[in-house]
């Protein structure tokens, strides 16, 4: 960690702290169950890398999906021939998912703006499509790509018996919980979550070397203005494909630690809708932003696993309190909101987030921190007069 | 040269819609340089507004039959629709042809929604970069057809074809050909027709009238309109308000081809965004012509044949034409030069 200011370090520490203790901090708010906790490490690492993107040279990629797609279809071929350890198929999706970003992303950066919106559209549909179709050997079509008994698994394949094998770190089951009491409520320690959250610290500190290095100074440069550092003379096309790669390869990691928790790959997470995801993800939080990513994919699938969970007659509960006359017609309104129909909040934040706040969770959170700050500063003078 | 064109024929009622989608597309980035993401939300709005006339026009007054029972016991029911109640054959006829006639639900209501659309939210993100604009107006989808889905429910809505369009019609008896051998849909045939009509008259707008002209004139400099004391914004509202029409109506008259469903929209979007890049940002023509060339081209990669030399072409074809033109002719077939260059 040399190179680092003492705040950039003190980030880093608070954010390995929060991440670790995250089953504990989550745990009052309904959220400390492993399913969830993985999903927030890993969407959070493949909004990471999207913001490196996204963030810091301002192309806006509609593909990403493609990439966690084929990182999870790395990892399941993985667990298929080599070996049911996650470490080499995490590797095998992340060399994958970056391959495969640099042929897109060759092509795609040929183009800016809006073009390269709509390549990279095109591209990620044309891989969905395949994989539904052409492909289905290799990707096991709609069913989806599963571990089977027979398969060969050259390196821990001999002498297995009984059911299907898990997905294990060297032999620590991904699955594997501890549970403990801790004030009163069951924290739960997954052994998945804890691989996830090691490799989201991970993939936090690299990004937040790639801010602050000259390379990270260069990404920024060719959003503010591609055309001058041209006429200076600098290529910017390596740079925005390495950024490309880069965001890839973090695609591809989510991809591989999805499979890692669960081992089955199928067509939907290319789907242009998980591309649109993980830009709400992003933009949520904040674009070019360090936390902004991860807050953003916290939030969404922490509203995606509450609201959807909620029905209309624990709304009703929730809302005994008001006049029948009332309630009726809230409920109604309400349960637009929640169970099958969570994405229609997802969209109405979405929008007032774009209108109203375009620079996300942290941007609203520093203006507030400002106006608080102010608040502070105007006291002070408040007092000359006095003196 | 039957199996030919009936690919053509194939290919057309696709590329009607794809055509007639990328026209609002052009229209509304000609306009407004607004890229709008909610496009296909607003075709798929249209074609729930057909799905709407249709359920009022079909809502059934029910009567409970004095003598005859079911063979539970109970009463029969007997229903009727209120329409054929009152209007009585011409209730029926409303019926029979609700779809078309829903076109004129579907206009006012996606004028209505188009002007509302753009004086309410796009209106405020002129200065803001294109991403957030692309992201604005896809958060507006999403919040659109979620409404939809909570209206209409999440199935398919199968809508039938006026009865005497159902079948199929002889087209190749129609050109001179010998009979029987080119057998097409009937509505799919007058969806062509209407899509042609619908976009001729856009252009005729365009051309002919002095409306047309301002709105052309202002699409190449819309500095120098407003100068010369024209008020351009309001003409451009109205041309968003266009596009929406000619989206809902586009979405309405293809009811009977797909059933609608909240995502219809989506699916047809990010073909129509191909297409219009293909097309060419900002130019009308190459958005028609790419629409037409891209359905066919597609109906042609879905023949057998084609199938058995290049397995799953046919899901890619447009996407692999798309990269290709990108690529070799990068402002598109016939793209303006200075349009989304930077």
């Amino acid at each position: 960690m040399t190179n680092l200011n003492a705040a950039d370090r003190l980030l880093l520490l608070l954010f390995a702290v929060a991440v670790l203790a995250g089953p504990v901090i989550l745990a009052p708010f309904g959220a400390g169950y492993p399913d969830l906790l993985q999903k927030f490490a890993i969407y959070g690492l493949f909004a990471i890398g999207f913001n490196i993107l996204f963030g810091l040279t301002g192309y806006l990629s509609f593909g990403h999906a493609a990439f966690l797609g084929v990182g999870s279809y790395a990892a399941v071929w993985a667990f298929k021939l080599l070996s049911m350890n996650v470490l080499p198929a995490i590797v095998f999706a992340v060399l994958l998912g970056g391959l495969f970003a640099l042929l897109i992303g060759y092509v795609s950066l040929r183009r800016s703006g809006i073009y390269f919106s709509i390549l990279t559209l095109a591209f990620a549909q044309m891989s969905y499509n395949m994989a539904y179709s052409v492909l289905t050997p290799l990707t096991n079509g709609e069913t989806g790509l599963q571990i089977a008994l027979d398969d060969p698994r050259i390196l821990d394949g001999a002498g297995q018996s009984g059911g299907l094998p898990l997905t294990n770190l060297f032999g620590l089951p991904m699955n594997q919980t501890w549970e403990s009491e801790l004030l009163g409520m069951t924290v739960q320690f997954n052994v998945g979550f804890y691989l996830c959250a090691a490799v989201l610290i991970l993939g936090f500190y690299a990004a937040l070397r790639i801010f602050r290095s000259p390379f990270g100074l260069m990404l920024r440069a060719l959003k503010s203005n591609q055309n001058r550092l041209n006429y200076t003379g600098v290529n910017t096309r390596p740079y925005a494909l390495a950024a490309f790669v880069i965001s890839g390869m973090y695609a591809g990691l989510a991809g591989g630690l999805l499979a890692a928790t669960d081992p089955l790959a199928g067509a939907e997470r290319m789907q242009w809708t998980a591309s649109g995801e993980v830009v709400l993800m992003t933009i949520l939080g904040g674009a070019g932003t360090l936390l902004g990513p991860v807050l953003g994919a916290g939030m969404i699938k922490y509203f995606e696993a509450i609201l959807s969970a909620i029905n209309k007659a624990e709304l009703s509960d929730l809302l005994s309190f008001l006049p029948d006359a009332l309630r009726e017609p809230l409920v109604s309104v309400l349960a637009l909101f929640v169970g099958e129909g969570w994405h229609l909040t997802l969209g109405v934040i979405f929008m007032a987030i774009v209108i109203f706040l375009p620079g996300g969770l942290v941007e609203g959170a520093r203006r507030a921190m400002r106006l608080f700050s102010r608040g502070a500063s105007d006291a002070p003078s408040e007092e000359r007069p006095a003196k | 040269m039957d199996a030919f064109l009936l690919q053509v024929l194939n290919g057309l009622d696709k590329g009607s819609a794809y055509a007639l989608i990328a026209l609002g597309l052009t229209l509304i980035f000609g306009t407004l340089g607004v890229v709008n993401f909610a496009h296909g939300a607003l075709f798929m709005l249209g074609a729930f507004c057909a799905v709407a006339f249709d359920k009022v026009v079909t809502a059934e007054r029910v009567l409970l039959d004095p003598i005859k029972k079911t063979p539970w016991g109970t009463p029969l029911e007997v229903r009727v629709p209120y329409a054929k109640v009152w209007f009585g054959d011409a209730g029926e006829w409303l019926i029979d042809y609700s779809v078309p006639i829903s076109l004129a639900l579907a206009v006012p209501v996606m004028m209505l929604i188009g002007v509302a659309m753009e004086r309410g939210l796009i209106r405020h993100f002129y200065k803001r970069p294109h991403a957030d604009q692309i992201l604005v107006t896809f958060g507006l989808a999403i919040v659109l057809q979620e409404l939809v889905k909570a209206g209409f429910g999440a199935n398919p809505i199968p809508m039938p074809a006026p009865s005497s369009y159902q079948g199929m019609a002889d087209f190749g008896a129609l050109i001179g050909m010998e009979p029987n051998t080119v057998v097409y849909p009937t509505w799919r045939l007058v969806y062509f027709l209407f899509a042609a009509a619908i976009i001729g008259a856009v252009f005729a707008f365009l051309q002919f009238t002095t409306f047309g002209m301002v709105v052309r004139a202002g699409m190449a400099d819309r500095e120098t309109v407003g100068l010369l004391g024209i008020d351009i914004d309001r003409r451009f509202t109205f041309m968003f308000g266009l596009a929406a029409v000619v989206a809902g109506a586009a979405g309405a008259m293809y009811s009977p081809i797909l059933s609608p469903d909240y995502h219809m929209g989506m699916d047809f979007l990010v073909l129509s965004f191909v297409v219009v890049v293909v097309g060419g940002m900002g130019s009308l023509g190459g958005a028609v012509a790419a629409g037409f060339l891209l359905g066919i081209l597609q109906s042609f990669a879905s023949m057998n044949e084609v199938k058995q030399i290049l397995p799953g072409i046919d899901q890619i074809i447009i996407y692999l034409v798309a990269v290709a033109i990108l690529l070799t002719r990068p402002r598109g077939l016939m793209g303006r030069k200075g349009v989304m260059e930077s």
